[in-house]
């Protein structure tokens, strides 16, 4: 497997930067493994694993950059690549928005790595994937999942003394269960680093219980309801809002955060005073890269310009008490206003409660339970409205207790007033790459029905 | 990237998310290097060979190998910048047998060798068999006649790739000045350009060398009123087509004017862009729209995505029968609907087919990626459900012993199975223009461009936008709206369309990125209809305040 320690990538780096000839160089060297299993109809369908081991090498010319790419590490392919890394800079045109590379940082160390992932083989898979179709048959379930494993290490440093390394392993299973006469389905996501705390069964009986109970739901009219979100539910309407913060964007009138008669809304209270959004790579649930893919230059071509160019990640607090408290800008954009160049949120944490999702349904007098919104995209950028659609159980609430499903709806809401309508937080837990408490919302706006399930 | 991210990537403005990565298997390379020859064909055959006599003589009752080059150009500019240029290709050998029943499948990158393949080709062989002990179902593959060397090419007038990059900077950046002297304030532009160069080879006996090609110009532009506030965008009325650089041709024959230009088979991007940048600026201002009941007029800019939601995909086969189940949905287009040949999905004057053989479209190619040849079908006739797309595993389900003829893999390094062929809405079969249509609705909105679109698991309902929205009273087109949407069930959708214009109105649009399957994959598919009108659908206003 393409794991190179530290010490090897370190050495195949500073091979390839004593080829250099540019003003500035970065090499950016990454390998690892990935591999899937996916099954539907109660049959595994496709599996397969890929090694890669990659190393690139930006050569900069003033303010032209090239990019140039290699999987062999021999000595004469490293020289070869910084020499096409360098004939393509000098061809490229200028990016006047080029900024220097970055000198020596100091990363973090995050405990992203877990070896029960790096040993995962077919037969685990296989296995996994038996574990959650074997109680779908035995109950006259249908089981379609799938599960992705990647163990990877990435390793960065550039001709002014940067140098970071960084391992990770990841695991993300999806199980979606229905029931044989299609009228109920149940869904469940988790992902870890640690392949220890993933039971694709236990998540499989989620999946189960969610499609059984959702069996034979009832139509009710839509319009503005309190709903109980669980975490798979609000996450991308809230990972949407957090990757729309950009300061660039706010400061050029086309966000979100924009003001009326010019400027930012940094600093205003925009949300309920019980939100509170950070980042925080430490996060022992949650643990992330030290630094972002790069070590190149800010605003480069290629995959390893822009907000991968080697910025060390830090704990971030981007609203505080509902106030808007920091945005993510390029260095390019944060030179030019003379603000803190914090890169791009990457897993948002955001704090809720001690409160279990039990809980928060046992104090809900009138409400709908959303296990998953789906298809949600952009309606309006400029109040961050989005459409999208319930599925895999929705549930009508009922003087605490869950009553009957319902039938799924549409939604035209936008995660900003979403947070403004918020009633109660609960325990934040791991959602597609994320830390989000189940929430209860009022007014959540439903526009119309759908038949499917 | 799926088809979201693409849109996000042209929407954002901020230079450090536009960049694009490279393609995943891909190596950085210069723009002459795209215009290299790849591996003679008489090599690729070797390879191929090297494959198949592998497979069989491994015990495989059927092997199929595809060899790939990939080549992909993006040019990325904003305002008076270019902000990158990113030239990759990708090169590698996927091996797919049969053995046990059971599909095994496995690829290489840059082989150039025999026994690469060869080796390649026993993994395939390994994963066949670890997977049949869990098969249930197994494999049923349709007959296929061999072809024996056979070639085909895109019919293109002009390879992009041979365009020099400066010609290619020089138009982005004047189109971006004009949208600035024409009221933006912000211009996206990009230009994306692929070759797929895929040689593919069966234990059937075909052996098929294929030079695909496809363009896609695509910008936004965006007014700012800051006094108020207030921000607007306008997309770009291209296509992406399966065409070469001979898609921008200034001042093409083939446009349509009206209250605004469209574009068929040629596109002006200094003309659109400057109608664009007005036209931002005119939606700051613009009338809300007033929720309620309206006759929509969409344009063929428009209805492509609503094809590609609600009929491309719930038809797709793979879809019906639940193997997209945990992604990207089932259908409500279910067997039992299509067996009583009376399943009304829209009224008599719709038609759907299928088409991998439509010229200037996304999906055209000689041969699929199983050694099938490519063809028309049709999928709805006369408002009545009629088929399905299938593949050469799958066609037994409908009773059919021939494949359709639409299966893709997106890569060497990826599996190939069934992907949405180009699916059209006939014209009408009676004359019939687009000034005739808007002359005869009262009440109504006339919509051209794609805009927001969502659509449930089971394709039944969906919601969509648009770029331009002009509000029709009494026949005639009484001026720009703003905050539109229409919300409507597929079935309803479709059988409440009264009219579609004639075959001179017909037009593509299309998607770059079509995501499906598990890793995803994606897929390059086109969409023709000429304008169609739809009484009595439900719209929506879509502002709010934050």
């Amino acid at each position: 497997m393409a794991i190179l320690t530290q010490a090897e990538a370190k050495r195949i780096i500073d091979k390839a930067l004593s080829y250099a000839k540019a003003d500035e160089t970065s090499v950016s060297l990454t390998g690892g493994r990935t591999g899937n299993i996916r099954y539907a109809r109660n049959s595994v369908s496709t599996s397969g694993e890929a090694d890669n081991l990659a190393l690139a090498v930006t050569a900069v010319f003033g303010k032209r950059s090239g990019t140039a790419t290699i999987n062999e590490l021999d000595d004469a392919s490293l020289e070869k690549t910084v020499r096409r890394a360098e004939e393509i800079a000098k061809l490229a045109p200028e990016n006047p928005e080029y900024m220097p590379m970055l000198g020596p940082q100091t990363y973090l160390q995050t405990n992203t790595y877990a070896e029960s992932t790096a040993k995962i083989d077919p037969e685990f898979r296989a296995k996994a994937a038996f574990d959650s179709i074997g109680p779908c048959k035995t109950k006259n379930l249908t089981a379609a999942g799938y599960m992705e494993d990647t163990t990877g290490f990435t390793s960065i440093g550039n001709s002014k003394g940067l140098f970071g390394y960084n391992r990770s392993t990841g695991v993300d299973f999806s199980i979606t269960v229905r029931t044989a006469d299609g009228l109920g389905s149940g869904y469940a996501n988790p992902d870890v680093n640690d392949v220890t705390k993933l039971s694709t069964k236990a998540a499989t009986e989620v999946a189960m219980s969610k499609a059984v109970a959702s069996v034979n739901a009832r139509a009710l009219e839509p319009g503005k309801y309190t709903v109980i979100l669980e975490p798979t539910a609000s996450v991308e309407l809230l990972q949407n809002m957090m990757f729309s913060m950009d300061a660039r964007n706010a400061d050029e009138g086309r966000s979100f955060l924009s003001k009326k008669g010019g400027g930012t809304r940094l600093g205003e209270k925009l949300f309920d005073e019980r939100v509170n959004i950070i980042t925080d790579p430490m996060n022992a649930e949650l643990p992330l890269s030290p630094f972002g893919g790069g070590g190149g230059g800010g605003g480069g071509a290629g995959r390893f310009g822009g907000g991968s160019d080697g910025r060390p990640q830090e704990k971030v607090t981007w609203v505080e008490k509902g106030v808007v408290k920091n945005m993510p800008a390029t260095r390019f954009w944060a030179e030019k206003k003379g603000i803190k160049a914090i890169p791009p949120p990457t897993g948002i944490i955001m704090m809720g409660g001690t409160e279990s999702l039990a809980d928060l349904i046992k104090s809900t007098t009138k409400g709908i339970l959303v296990t998953r919104l789906w298809y949600i995209r952009a309606v309006d950028p400029q109040t961050l409205l989005y459409t999208g659609l319930t599925r895999d159980g929705t549930f009508y609430i009922e003087n605490g207790q869950i009553k009957y499903p319902v039938k799924n709806f549409r939604f035209n809401e936008s995660p900003v007033i979403m947070l403004n309508n918020l009633e109660a937080l609960g325990k934040p837990v791991r959602a597609g790459g994320h830390l989000i408490p189940p929430m209860k919302i009022r007014d959540f706006t439903f526009t119309s029905l759908s038949d499917a399930v | 990237m799926n088809r979201r991210d693409f849109n996000q990537l042209l929407s954002m403005g901020t230079a450090g998310i536009l960049m694009p990565s490279l393609p995943a298997f891909s190596r950085s390379v210069t723009p002459e290097q795209l215009l290299e020859p790849g591996l003679d064909v008489a090599i690729k055959k070797r390879l191929a060979d090297a494959a198949l006599n592998t497979a069989k003589s491994k015990g495989a009752t059927y092997a199929d190998v595809r060899i790939g080059r990939y080549l992909n150009q993006f040019v990325l500019t904003r305002e008076n910048k270019v902000q990158g240029i990113v030239n990759s290709e990708s090169f590698g050998v996927g091996v797919r047998v049969i053995v046990d029943g059971c599909w095994g499948f496995a690829s290489v990158g840059d082989a150039r060798d025999e026994s690469v393949v060869a080796k390649a080709t026993e993994t395939a062989i390994k994963i066949a068999k670890a997977n049949a002990r869990l098969l249930t179902e197994p494999v049923q593959l349709a007959p296929q006649k061999g072809f024996g060397e056979v070639s085909w090419k895109a019919p293109i007038k002009r390879n992009a790739f041979e365009v020099p990059i400066k010609e290619k900077v020089e138009l982005l950046l004047s189109c971006n000045a004009a949208a600035m002297q024409n009221g933006a304030n912000f211009v996206n532009n990009v230009l994306f350009q692929v070759n797929e160069q895929k040689y593919f080879a069966s234990t059937d006996g075909t052996y098929s060398d294929q030079d695909i090609h496809r363009i896609g110009p695509s910008f936004t532009v965006t007014a700012v009123d800051p006094q108020n506030g207030r921000f607007a965008t306008r997309n770009s009325l291209s296509a992406p087509m399966g065409m070469g650089y001979d898609y921008l041709q200034t001042n093409p024959a083939d446009k349509l004017t009206g209250v605004t230009t469209r574009y068929n088979k040629g596109y002006d991007m200094l003309e659109d862009i400057t109608a664009a940048a007005k036209q931002a600026k005119e939606k700051l201002s613009a009338k809300s729209v007033e929720a309620g009941k309206y006759d929509l007029v969409l344009d063929p800019s428009h209805t492509w995505l609503t094809i590609h939601e609600s009929v491309g995909h719930p038809l797709e086969l793979d879809r019906v029968l639940g193997y997209e189940a945990n992604y990207a949905g089932t259908s409500f287009a279910t067997l039992d609907k299509w067996q009583t040949k009376n399943f009304n999905y829209g009224s008599p004057v719709v038609n759907f087919f299928a088409d991998k053989t439509q010229q200037g479209s996304l999906g055209l190619v000689g041969w699929d990626d199983e050694g099938v040849k490519t063809k028309r079908w049709d999928l709805v006739k006369d408002g009545i459900l009629v088929n399905y797309q299938a593949i050469r595993d799958q066609v037994h389900i409908i009773g059919e012993n021939e494949s359709q003829g639409c299966c893709y893999a997106d890569n060497w390094s990826s599996v190939q199975f069934q992907r949405m062929a180009n699916v059209s809405l006939a014209p009408g079969k009676t004359p019939l223009s687009v000034d005739q249509m808007i002359k005869d609705v009262k009440k109504g909105i006339y919509i051209i461009g794609d805009g927001s679109f969502s659509i449930d698991q089971q394709r039944y309902n969906f919601q969509f936008g648009g770029q331009l929205f002009y509000e029709i009273k009494d026949g005639q087109i009484a001026g720009m709206l703003k905050d539109v949407a229409y919300q409507a069930n597929t079935r309803e959708f479709w059988n409440s369309c009264v009219a579609v214009c004639d075959e001179k109105d017909y037009r593509l649009g299309g998607a770059f990125n079509d995501g499906k399957g598990q890793p995803p994959q994606s897929s390059a598919v086109s969409h023709g209809s000429s304008t169609a009108r739809f009484n009595g659908v439900n719209v929506i206003n879509t502002a709010r305040k934050i």
